[in-house]
């Protein structure tokens, strides 16, 4: 360092007055920030609140208008990727660049931007997931793998070229409670070894637990810098969404309702090669009320769902009745034409077609129950106007109906889903992990809807790994543990330690897979 | 004397395998890349006529086998800038091309019709190649090894090294390999001429080598069975290898039982067994695997554009 006036550190990097437009929109303005060597810093935003492009700006996808980007106190001109890497910046996107059908070492070598001899680098490699205790086979095919160890492929190729400075996407959007635990001990080492962090999310509570400090973003604009561990959670969502955070309102009558819908004895092998058998589950879910369903992730939830919604068949009629009407043999079709929606928890691909336009997606399912095809002919005209009231009533932010669902972000095509779903009055509504990589303020609005829709009368049932959400949500609870549901039981009078109980419960699950 | 017979059918099963082992080695090269082709009986029916075309008016096979060559680049490159620069669909284009190259074939060769070169001959000396019978492993002509060599080539270029990896990574997933920074359709348009070439290569064996007379549309539908061939092997040299062989043994074996005067089966039943053969024989070779869901390179025949 031949700068001995310098008394401080100079910031890994430091922003200053980024600001970078689109053919009408300000994505960015004004925004300054700075990470120190070693921090990890938390980017906070709403959809469409210009996190994406200000991270795309600083790995090089994108060039802002104004403004400068010093690095290490030098300023910096990063116009790509490669010179972003080259610098020392590497990034995990939200969307991983894998190959399925190529082994791991394999996707970390195309990762590279020089090549490396095959043993050298498995030697590397070894030495980082060792020496990060990351348990990631190098010789397994991708296809084979957990979300998790994709995303940790990712993670060595960033380790692999030394960064300095980790950009982490919305990095545990898809993860389950276990993997968040173990990339969060592996980021606090990472930053520990002096590498500085940008970290993505709308997860709060997880922000607090890992992030130094934060800087929020909203329209565009940075609104606040805070200390995360300090400010709490409702605070910092406020800023976020630029509004006081609406409260659950809970209808008072919810559990007297009649029984709409009743699972008894439900018994249905999984489907290969990874599925788990459901074993007898049974419940009721009655008019008015939320029913909620929380574990860890593949101990039965995607079966129950198929089950419900028709994909598979019931053994027999009387194991699913709705509304008394014994239905367990009819297929989906038959079922939504009835009031039984679901909404399964993959957006693109199961519950809408990536490639049809909202209009035709909100065809797909509510022509059941909305006049939308009277006779076997499509009306044009009620199909357009169904997607422009799902869209207006659900605030879903797109160019309109006839845009393709994959264009949309993922917390706005759920939007436009359960818009979609609600929208047809369902006497039940069965819906898995409603919130899912939506932000804060649009989490807070299906919440509402879901607890409207169930005011109405109908029955909602809802299946989630988000405990505190299940809480927040549910007027009762049940857990499913390798297929099995336990008995729910009222969350109002659940206390500390019967709650710690149902955790254990979860726990108990990850001991199992893991022996 | 019956070793001389067999020395003989071993020679002929030889011949007829290299053209599609060829044809089939360049298109598995294009579909690891992720582009389906569908032209390669009109590239070797170019190759052929090119290569024939060539050779007659100059004399020299070698020459011919460089035209045939070019020809079969310059056939796969109208196919390459149709559908990968213009986006045109893949199997429409391929279909497109084949019956491109059968009329253009058609048309060059028209003055050819019955004329006869020189056959393209063995590399080895004399007293190898025309040794009783170890002319069965030095007898053949350059293309003959240049396919084996190919089969091993092309396994070790996509199994072990750096370039192999990255195009078979831009045919299983072109949007990741964008992101990461390789040069999708520059990569597709490399494999592409590769398949033109040994396309090219695989027609000019019937004009220069099995049949060293131009006849219309002489490839008889070669290509189409080292399209099949590229499917059934799951995309592996190897297997690729196996499938090609067997299918020349059966199609030699039907036209020595047709020479015998084998009349217990009708010779429409005859000349079905190559295909019969090859199909059964591969698709049990696949069963005995875990699932064949993954070996279809999952970006083959996809259009891609870079936004």
């Amino acid at each position: 360092m031949n700068q001995p006036r310098e008394q401080i550190v100079p910031s890994r990097l430091a922003l200053a007055h980024i600001s970078k437009s689109f053919p009408g929109v300000k994505a960015n303005e004004d925004i300054s920030l700075s990470i120190a060597p070693g921090e990890i810093h938390a980017l906070l935003g709403e959809n469409g609140a210009g996190k994406s492009t200000l991270v795309k700006i600083i790995y090089g996808v994108q060039q802002a208008d104004e403004g400068t980007i010093s690095w290490n106190g030098e300023p910096v001109a990063i116009p790509s990727p490669k010179a972003a890497r080259k610098l020392g910046i590497g990034m995990v996107f939200q969307h991983f660049s894998l190959f399925d059908a190529m082994t791991v070492i394999e996707n970390i070598a195309l990762g590279l931007d020089e090549a490396v001899d095959r043993e050298e680098l498995k030697a590397r490699v070894a030495a980082i997931l060792e020496s990060y205790s990351l348990p990631l086979d190098p010789d397994r095919e991708v296809h084979t793998l957990s979300v998790g160890e994709r995303q940790r492929i990712e993670i060595v190729r960033c380790l692999l070229q030394k960064p300095k400075l980790l950009i982490m996407d919305e990095p545990t959007s898809v993860l389950t409670p276990q993997e968040v635990e173990r990339l969060f001990s592996t980021l606090r080492q990472i930053a520990a070894e002096g590498c500085s962090i940008l970290y993505i999310s709308h997860k709060l509570s997880e922000i607090r637990a890992l992030c130094d400090s934060a800087t929020i973003l909203r329209a565009g604009r940075v609104v606040a810098t805070c200390d995360p561990k300090v400010e709490t959670t409702k605070r910092m969502a406020e800023l976020m969404i630029g509004a006081e955070l609406r409260k659950i309102e809970h209808s008072k009558t919810a559990g007297a309702g009649a029984v709409r819908l009743s699972v008894t004895g439900l018994s249905l092998p999984g489907e290969p090669p990874f599925g788990t058998d459901l074993e007898a589950v049974s419940f009721v879910a009655r008019a008015g009320e939320i029913l909620g369903i929380a574990g860890v992730a593949g101990n039965g939830q995607a079966e129950l769902l198929t089950a419900l919604s028709g994909e598979r068949l019931a053994p027999g009629p009387a194991t699913i009745q709705l509304d008394g009407k014994a239905i367990g043999q009819e297929g989906a079709g038959a079922r939504r034409a009835l009031g039984l929606a679901c909404v399964p928890e993959e957006r693109n691909g199961h519950a809408a077609v990536p490639d049809f336009s909202l209009a035709d997606n909100g065809l797909l399912t509510a022509r059941h129950r909305v006049p939308l095809a009277p006779h076997g002919w499509i009306s044009r005209g009620s199909v357009k106007r169904f997607a422009d009231s799902v869209i207006k009533l659900f605030d879903v932010r797109t160019t309109g109906y006839g845009a393709l669902a994959r264009s949309l972000s993922g917390g706005n095509l759920q939007k436009f889903i359960m818009g979609r779903e609600i929208g047809q009055q369902p006497a039940v509504l069965v819906v898995s992990q409603p919130t899912w990589g939506v932000d804060a303020g649009a989490a807070a609005a299906i919440r509402q809807e879901l607890v409207d829709l169930a005011a109405k009368g109908s029955a909602v049932v809802v299946i989630s790994q988000d405990l505190d959400e299940l809480l927040e949500l549910a007027d009762r609870l049940s857990v499913i543990n390798e297929g099995r549901l336990s008995a729910p039981r009222p969350v109002a009078s659940l206390g500390i330690d019967e709650i710690g109980l149902m955790m254990g419960g979860v726990h108990g699950a990850e001991a199992a897979a893991h022996a | 004397m019956t070793s001389a017979i067999l020395v003989s059918i071993l020679m002929t099963l030889v011949a007829a395998s290299t053209p599609i082992l060829l044809a089939a080695l360049g298109e598995l090269v294009a579909e690891k890349a992720g582009v389906l082709n569908l032209g390669v009986e009109g590239m070797m029916l170019c190759g052929a006529v090119a290569g024939f075309a060539v050779a007659f008016s100059s004399g020299s096979t070698t020459l011919g086998l460089f035209a045939a060559l070019l020809a079969g680049v310059a056939t796969a490159m109208v196919f390459a800038v149709l559908a990968l620069s213009l986006n045109a669909n893949q199997v429409a284009t391929g279909l497109a091309l084949t019956i491109f190259g059968i009329g253009a074939s058609s048309l060059i060769g028209a003055g050819f019709v019955g004329r006869t070169i020189p056959r393209l001959g063995p590399i080895f000396p004399a007293a190898l190649s025309e040794h009783p019978w170890l002319r069965v492993v030095f007898g053949h002509d350059i293309l003959v090894y240049l396919s084996l060599a190919l089969v091993i080539g092309i396994g070790f270029f996509l199994r072990r090294t750096r370039p192999g990896l990255i195009l078979r990574a831009v045919g299983e997933n072109d949007a990741s390999a964008h992101a990461i920074g390789y040069p999708v359709i520059a990569i597709r348009y490399a494999a592409v001429a590769f398949g033109g070439a040994l396309a090219g290569l695989g027609g000019a064996y019937f004009s220069l080598a099995l049949t060293p007379m131009w006849a219309d549309r002489l490839t008889a539908g070669r290509g189409w069975i080292a399209l099949a061939l590229v499917v059934f092997s799951a995309w592996r040299p190897g297997r690729l290898l196996v499938g090609a062989y067997l299918f020349g043994a059966v199609a030699t074996l039907e036209l020595q039982a047709k020479a015998a005067g084998v009349s217990f089966l009708a010779p429409e039943v005859l000349a079905m067994a190559p295909y019969l053969a090859t199909i059964a024989v591969l698709t049990m070779m696949s069963l005995g695997r875990r699932t064949g869901r993954l070996d279809a390179p999952a970006c083959l025949g996809k259009p891609f554009s870079a936004v």
